[in-house]
């Protein structure tokens, strides 16, 4: 009985689709544009997002470079005297080999440019890790006092702008996505208006002889989630392959420049694909169930 | 079969019908007459529930339809055919699909379907015509196809509004005989008519409604009205 029901709503959806064609095909488009642009939207949420995470943790430390005569035991009286600050959390020593093998690291397959050094320019350091964020700057000015201290880093204020731009990428983000979700429900219900308005005639007769309400709506309903998981899958085929080109393309530019690459290609198609597919599918749902209450009294 | 008691239904103060009370037995075949606008369609629509009752009580088949939730709708009009003066037929459709249609949507098997459908058609005299579509046809046979439709899932109640409205006498004559047919069969015929000549031929129950109220009703009556 359920299956039957299945069954005979699924082929009436496809000959409904076929019957309107044409403004079929034109949701079915729109709602890929749609969800395009919101893979798009995701996509730059999403790097950004890491972008600054990587950021965030790359410079929340302050780096204090030591001058090339301080010796390590120097180093750790003013690693013991730094510590005495009850903003420091964590102070850890790194030696110029270690400082360049994290460079190398960050470098990737481009590391090999690295080998055309002849020496390590590279200076020791302290990284010290901050237990309250916002008593950086006191730190930092501290440290840059010292004898035995080259030069600090410390950026918190870019940092923070980092944060603000990413929080403003975010928010716009959501409006976006809401806005091109609430256009695609119309889109998908003025479509199954048609669909509605084309079968007046039939419905009422339908009504006539005794048909459920679900005989009548589960084909419109079946219509809309078919539009919205045509249009999902669409939008998944074209993002897939301009998100593996693009990494293709320019991954290794970012990683260098960023010293953090793109978010991993499986990763981003794997939540596009749940993200197209759960939005396809209620867009569809919803824009039919709209056009069914308004437009069919049943 | 039907049976009203005390029923009102107004449309904004005016027209429809007031405090009707009738009881239709089982295997009847009423004629529903009345000038215009007397509320003979409103009686009807209250029987099919297109429409809700101001007040009283409406039983059909022995079951209280004055108020159905929209879920026991469906398994209510299941229990009624309906024949309409514009035959209601879906112009896209063959004649054989537009009574296949009636069966689907209450799910019959396909089989079912299949040798159901030319028999009901055999009935009505339209087997030849089970594959043109209903333009093709005459009045009459549209006519003939709306009846094949009402009655294939087997309804204990037949209602019509002016099914023969648009026919000829002998057309019209010719559906009458079709209808008495199915009657003899056990089904209860409700039919709102005009045709003085008809109902005075079938010398059935008459039941003459005036501006909303039952004004007669005889057995084996007469039109009653000068047209
Ligand atoms: N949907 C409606 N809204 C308002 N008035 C209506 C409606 N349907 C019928 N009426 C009025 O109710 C009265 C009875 O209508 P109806 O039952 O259709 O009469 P009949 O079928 O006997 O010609 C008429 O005066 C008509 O104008
Ligand atoms: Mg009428």
């Amino acid at each position: 009985m359920m299956f039957r029901g299945l069954l005979h709503s699924l082929k009436e959806a496809f000959i409904q689709i076929f019957r309107n064609r044409v403004m079929s095909f034109v949701s079915i488009l729109s709602i890929s544009a749609m969800l395009i642009i919101l893979g798009v939207f995701f996509f730059i949420t999403v790097n950004v997002n890491s972008l600054t995470e990587a950021i965030k943790s790359e410079f929340e430390n302050i780096e204090i470079y030591l001058e090339d005569y301080t010796t390590e035991k120097d180093a750790e009286a003013i690693a013991i005297s730094l510590s005495s600050l009850e903003e420091v959390s964590q102070i850890q020593y790194i030696s110029k080999e270690t400082a360049m093998e994290e460079f190398k690291e960050r470098w990737g397959e481009n590391a090999y440019l690295l080998d055309t050094l002849s020496e390590n320019p590279l200076p020791n350091s302290l990284r010290v890790t901050l237990s309250d964020i916002s008593g950086g700057s006191l730190v930092a000015e501290v440290a840059g006092t010292m004898i035995g201290v080259e030069d600090v880093r410390y950026f918190q204020s870019e940092v923070n702008k980092v944060l603000r731009i990413s929080e403003g990428v975010q928010k716009l983000t959501l409006i976006m996505i809401i806005f091109l979700i609430v256009v695609s429900v119309v889109v998908v219900s003025s479509t199954v208006k048609l669909t509605v308005m084309s079968r007046e005639a039939e419905i009422s007769i339908m009504k006539y002889v005794g048909a459920t309400n679900w005989f009548v709506r589960g084909p419109m309903l079946v219509e809309g989630v078919l539009m919205g998981a045509i249009s999902a899958a669409i939008a998944l085929g074209a993002s897939t392959y301009a998100y593996l080109k693009l990494t293709e393309l320019f991954g290794a530019d970012i990683q260098m420049l960023f010293s953090n690459g793109l978010v991993e290609p499986g990763f981003m198609i794997v939540n596009l694909a749940y993200i197209f597919v759960a939005l396809g599918v209620s867009i569809g749902a919803v824009g039919s169930i709209i056009s069914m209450r308004r437009f069919l009294k049943v | 079969m039907i049976k009203f008691e005390h029923v009102t239904k107004k449309y904004d103060e005016v027209g429809g019908i007031e405090d009707v009370s009738i009881d239709i037995a089982d295997g009847d075949f009423v004629f529903l007459v009345g000038p215009s606008g007397a509320g003979k369609s409103t009686f009807i629509k209250l029987i099919s529930k297109e429409l809700e009752p101001d007040s009283g009580h409406i039983y059909v088949n022995g079951q209280d339809i004055t108020h159905l939730s929209n879920r026991r709708i469906p398994v209510l009009r299941r229990q009624i055919g309906m024949v309409f003066q514009d035959f209601r037929l879906l112009p896209n459709k063959t004649v054989y699909e537009n009574v296949a249609f009636a069966m689907e949507v209450v799910r019959c098997t396909s089989r079912t379907i299949r040798r159901t459908v030319p028999q009901v058609l055999q009935v009505m005299g339209i087997a030849d015509k089970a594959d043109q579509l209903p333009d093709t046809l005459s009045q009459g046979e549209q006519q003939r196809v709306a009846i094949a439709r009402a009655i294939v899932n087997n309804p204990k109640l037949l209602i019509a509004d002016e099914p023969t409205g648009n026919l000829d006498p002998d057309t019209a004559w010719e559906i009458m005989k079709l209808l008495a047919q199915i009657n003899r069969r056990g089904t209860t015929i409700v039919m709102v008519t005009h045709a003085k000549e008809i109902v005075d031929r079938m010398g059935r129950r008459v039941v003459a409604i005036d501006s909303g109220h039952i004004v007669r009703d005889n057995k084996e009556g007469e039109y009653g009205y000068d047209v």
